[in-house]
């Protein structure tokens, strides 16, 4: 899969940050995060193969569904939560967006695309769902339950009363400035620095 | 001895004894004029004394938490799962004593030990230890052994709970703290179990109001009995299923058999609360289960478990056990979620196993997997 939304995050964390990272994996990126940024991390996975490897890198970690509402976080903040292509996976991603911007000062989102041109191609010239290498699974078995377009979450965090703080794009290499002007035809994932409203 | 050469077994052990003079004040206001600790060692205590691990042991454990006695080479000791050259505590780099508690009934001071005022077994009459009093004995044996601070204080169930206590209690002495099954409290259910355990004791005509040693005699039938139903509790229905099904051991199914029915699972609780009977005081284990109700971590703090295990420095690793119900995963998750909102470092996982509260003893491949990983942050790099 193509994880160049990782350096994106990478950026956006702050130097010396409490990180919640949800859906952290084998913890390979919650461990960068923790010795390029010296955040102080924390990582939440459902995966026991996936708990054993983060506790191998000295890390902490949190085994949880996601899905259930993070309520062993309701009385901790932290500075930054991520979710890292993940988002698509939730049972209900507009909940977890919530908790997210409530537990941290910030979150970062990652998500595939699924407005891409590439997406709209294959839906609309051969009429079946995607597949390709970023998602290989078929429609039936695939944990992407919850796809959206960037022009989908963008709404959504104008319904949740979220701020879009930055937006980045991820693009194949020929196509990086066209992600960049016209992201919901042309960026294969989009990261999103977002948090609660003032309003 | 088969097995005391074993692969990765600590080998051959045998306990030490210490003696305390200094009397020894108990939560409940009671002296012990004097008392006596018995516990085992495994491993080499390192020059900067930075490798120490506790082991505390549960309801119904021992000193002898690792290894084989040389009159013994059959059973290894309670916890050897985890203890040993190579195993997820491993004594290759650290240090890891278990001492029997007081009020137990393997060596330490404890019911079946003699009243120096009375030159008659304690019996009854001994006083009502509870958790903080034995973290107490333990940092003086811990004292006695150069020891200024755990690396890691690890144990599960009551262990587990003692662990916590100790976090709390002396934080500047534990740097990790592991709570395996454990619960910041129990509940009236848990209590009740125990009450059931105690009556049966209690009930027994050989129990003589608990002086049953000076009668030369000892409730075993009462003992049995409350062993069979704290037994049941440490499994899971499933397990229990698995294991055991519908099998008869004695008499048969077909009409014409006319026979006793003894199933497999009566078979086996008979045989462990016989077998506990002969090896287990019947006031150590009323003492015991009391210690369990009257346990509450929070209990300094009116009950805010977020305020008590606020004054902790350690790192925790807290897991529960899928199938277990007597300290069901939800209870792990509340300490968990007080640790968490008190800022603390602290790692959990549900261990998926049929194995129920005996799930923290027995192997499984993620538990042993995480337990090893994790405790790679204790001791000396």
């Amino acid at each position: 899969m193509n994880r160049l939304d990782l350096n994106t995050v990478l950026g956006w964390v702050p130097r010396g940050s409490k990180v919640l990272d949800l859906g952290c994996g084998d913890g390979a990126f919650l461990k960068r995060l923790c010795e390029e940024r010296g955040a102080v991390g924390v990582g939440v996975d459902i995966d026991p193969d996936n708990l054993v490897s983060a506790v191998s890198k000295g890390l902490d970690v949190i085994q949880e569904d996601i899905n259930e509402g993070l309520n062993c976080f309701t009385r901790y903040r932290f500075d930054v939560v991520i979710l890292t292509h993940a988002l698509q996976e939730l049972t209900h991603p507009h909940l977890a967006l919530e908790r997210m911007v409530h537990i941290g000062e910030e979150a970062i989102v990652s998500f595939p695309n699924f407005g891409h041109w590439r997406c709209r191609t294959h839906l609309g010239l051969t009429g079946h769902m995607p597949v390709s290498r970023a998602m290989p699974r078929s429609w039936y078995d695939t944990p992407n339950i919850h796809f959206c377009t960037v022009k989908d979450f963008e709404a959504l965090c104008s319904d949740l009363r979220i701020d879009i703080i930055e937006r980045a794009t991820v693009a194949g290499a020929a196509q990086n400035w066209l992600g960049k002007w016209w992201p919901n035809l042309f960026a294969s994932s989009a990261v999103y620095r977002i948090r609660r409203s003032a309003r | 001895m088969p097995n005391s050469g074993a692969h990765n077994s600590v080998g051959l052990v045998s306990p030490c004894r210490v003696r305390f003079e200094t009397a020894f004040q108990l939560a409940n206001g009671s002296v012990l004029a004097e008392h006596e600790l018995v516990y085992e060692t495994y491993g080499e205590l390192n020059a900067a004394g930075d490798n120490a691990v506790l082991i505390c042991h549960a309801l119904s454990g021992t000193h002898h938490a690792a290894g084989f006695y040389a009159d013994d080479g059959e059973r290894a000791g309670w916890w050897d799962l985890a203890i040993g050259p190579g195993k997820p505590i491993d004594t290759r780099r650290l240090f890891v004593v278990c001492s029997n508690n007081i009020g137990g009934c393997d060596g330490s001071t404890g019911p079946n030990t003699l009243n120096p005022e009375t030159g008659k077994p304690w019996g009854a009459k001994f006083p009502q230890p509870q958790v903080q009093d034995w973290v107490r004995s333990q940092k003086l044996l811990a004292e006695y052994l150069g020891i200024s601070r755990w690396a890691a204080v690890i144990g599960g169930s009551l262990g587990g709970m003692q662990a916590l206590q100790w976090a709390i209690d002396y934080p500047e002495w534990v740097e990790h703290c592991v709570a395996l099954a454990a619960a910041p409290k129990l509940t009236a259910q848990n209590i009740a179990f125990n009450e059931i355990a105690r009556h049966a004791i209690l009930s027994d005509p050989d129990w003589c109001d608990g002086d049953y040693l000076s009668r030369d005699t000892i409730p075993s039938r009462g003992v049995a009995l409350a062993r069979m139903v704290g037994h049941l509790t440490y499994m899971s229905a499933d397990g229990m299923s698995d294991r055991f099904g519908r099998e008869l051991r004695e008499g048969s199914f077909t009409p014409e058999a006319e026979s006793e029915w003894v199933f497999q699972v009566e078979s086996y609780l008979r045989h462990q609360g016989t077998r506990f009977s002969t090896q287990f005081d019947a006031n150590t284990y009323v003492l015991m289960t009391r210690a369990l109700d009257l346990f509450d971590l929070a209990v300094g703090d009116h009950g805010d478990l977020k305020a008590a295990v606020d004054k902790a420095h350690a790192d925790f690793l807290v897991l529960s056990f899928s199938s277990d119900w007597r300290f069901p995963p939800h209870r792990s998750i509340e300490i968990r979620d007080a640790l968490m909102a008190a800022g603390k470092p602290v790692t959990y996982a549900n261990i998926e196993t049929d194995n129920g509260h005996d799930g923290f003893l027995l192997p499984n491949q993620t538990y042993e997997a995480l337990l090893t990983q994790w405790m790679q942050r204790v001791g000396p790099a």
